[in-house]
């Protein structure tokens, strides 16, 4: 018996794959088109997210019980809102170049529906561990779309990975550029994310055939 | 006892509480990180200074280095000299100088009755007397800005352009090597007169090797980006023309 028991671990797994919140239940897209563009932002995000959805969740779970439910979703915003604060301040006190880079999409994390999402339809009901786990796990499962399609993007779009140059040099014509190679600059914007997270699911769909939406 | 939580007074009781508890916590974060903000704010400025002058850590020819945050005043205090305010015909010294809000300056200016404050950084390079100045402006989606370092005649040395929120890939390019190299060596006063840079479309002269043209060679999809560039530089440079009159008397 490990640390997580089967039920609890399915918290984590299954907002990965099955029920990713991007490719499955198509929430979160307006974060995920805007700040893939490259990979380390994509990063930053991920993480940034998964610190919020994790104490989010644990704080909204453990003030369940004495939540008014009228004004909930006031509740449920300021505790987001509160968090995203501190992660922006403390970026831009210890990361101040990534948080420049970000910039206004730090902020936006408020706005991502994932969050707002977990909190009302699990940690309104479940206990903190079971919320934390359940947290963790959607973010994840929102990060590793976000790093696949920034992998990409960056890859194709600008011939990078984390600004290094892997594929050559398309000035000095080095590398893959040599022979003819051009770099997609179609790649770096918003419309091929979606074309990107699109193909995703459509890999996802095919393997899995039991995620196929009937009619 | 479990409580009602439907009630009124306990709504607002658990609003209140909420409140003040949420924002004095924020209140404190805020207070507390403050002072790395503002220091991280400060050397930003310092790099972009120094970068301009060509004063960086670059290794590859893609590179953009600055120097490192732990470096950076040193080197400010060895490279500039002086850091001057003019403001009209006067020029005074201010080694607080690259602490003015340009874009508030420039706000003030459009009252009638205000002279407006030009922070110009005197520096010397190894053995070179340079000039750097901040610059100010719009791109496509949000502000532009920069330091463009020049010598004595106003021939460009190097620049630092920087954005807020361009088009990755396209208008965000203004800060790569490729774009900003290009500038070095390009005038910004023609026959005497002051002309401005124009980031041109077109100008047959991709790898920038005219000089003398008062143009660079434009970045491929960014074309209002690119004319944020040209319109920051000739609002902005104008300004100092007269000061950089006074020296070559």
């Amino acid at each position: 018996m490990g640390l997580l028991s089967r039920k609890d671990a399915k918290l984590i797994t299954d907002p990965l794959a099955d029920n990713n919140p991007i490719t499955i239940q198509v929430l979160g897209i307006c974060s995920a088109l805007a700040i893939t563009a490259q990979l380390k932002p994509s990063i930053v995000m991920a993480i940034s997210v998964l610190f919020v959805m994790g104490v989010g969740n644990v704080v909204i779970s453990l003030l369940r019980n004495l939540i008014p439910s009228k004004i909930r979703i006031i509740v449920q915003l300021i505790v987001v809102a509160t968090l995203v604060i501190i992660v922006d301040q403390v970026l831009k006190a210890f990361a101040y170049s990534l948080s420049k880079e970000l910039s206004v999409f730090i902020g936006l994390i408020i706005t991502n529906c994932i969050i707002m999402g977990r909190f009302e339809a699990f940690a309104l009901g479940n206990g903190p561990w079971k919320s934390f786990l359940d947290g963790i796990g959607n973010a994840a499962g929102y990060g590793l779309i976000l790093v696949i399609v920034g992998f990409f993007r960056e890859l194709l779009g600008s011939g990078t990975l984390f600004g290094f140059q892997v594929l050559g040099d398309p000035v000095e014509k080095t590398g893959l550029y040599a022979i003819g190679y051009e770099n997609n600059g179609f790649m770096v914007l918003p419309p091929m994310a979606l074309i990107v997270v699109g193909i995703i699911i459509w890999v996802q769909r095919s393997r899995n055939k039991d995620l196929i939406e009937e009619n | 006892m479990a409580i009602n939580t439907d009630k009124n007074s306990y709504t607002i009781i658990f609003a209140i509480v909420m409140v003040v508890i949420v924002g004095s916590l924020l209140a404190g974060f805020a207070n507390g990180l403050k002072p790395m903000i503002k220091a991280n704010e400060r050397y930003e400025k310092q790099q972009n200074i120094l970068y301009a002058l060509g004063v960086n850590n670059n290794e590859g020819a893609n590179d953009v280095v600055f120097i490192g945050t732990d470096q950076v005043e040193e080197e400010f205090e060895k490279y500039i000299t002086k850091q001057l305010v003019i403001q009209g015909d006067q020029v005074t010294e201010d080694d607080q100088a690259y602490l003015i809000d340009i874009s508030k300056e420039e706000n003030k200016a459009k009252k009638a009755d205000y002279q407006r404050r030009l922070p110009l950084f005197v520096a010397n390079l190894e053995g070179e007397e340079l000039y750097v100045m901040p610059v100010r402006g719009k791109g496509l989606w949000d502000a532009i800005w920069g330091y463009v370092a020049v010598d004595k005649s106003m021939t460009v040395k190097g620049v630092y352009f920087d954005h807020k929120g361009e088009t990755p890939g396209l208008g965000a390019e203004i800060k790569q090597r490729y774009f900003m190299d290009d500038f070095t060596g390009e005038k910004f006063l023609h026959g005497g007169a002051f002309k401005g840079i124009e980031v041109a479309k077109g100008n047959n002269d991709p790898k920038n090797q005219d000089k003398s043209d008062n143009e660079v060679d434009a970045l491929a999809g960014a074309t209002i980006t690119g004319d944020g560039v040209s319109a920051m530089l000739r609002k902005d440079i104008k300004l100092y023309v007269p000061y950089f009159k006074t020296l070559n008397n």
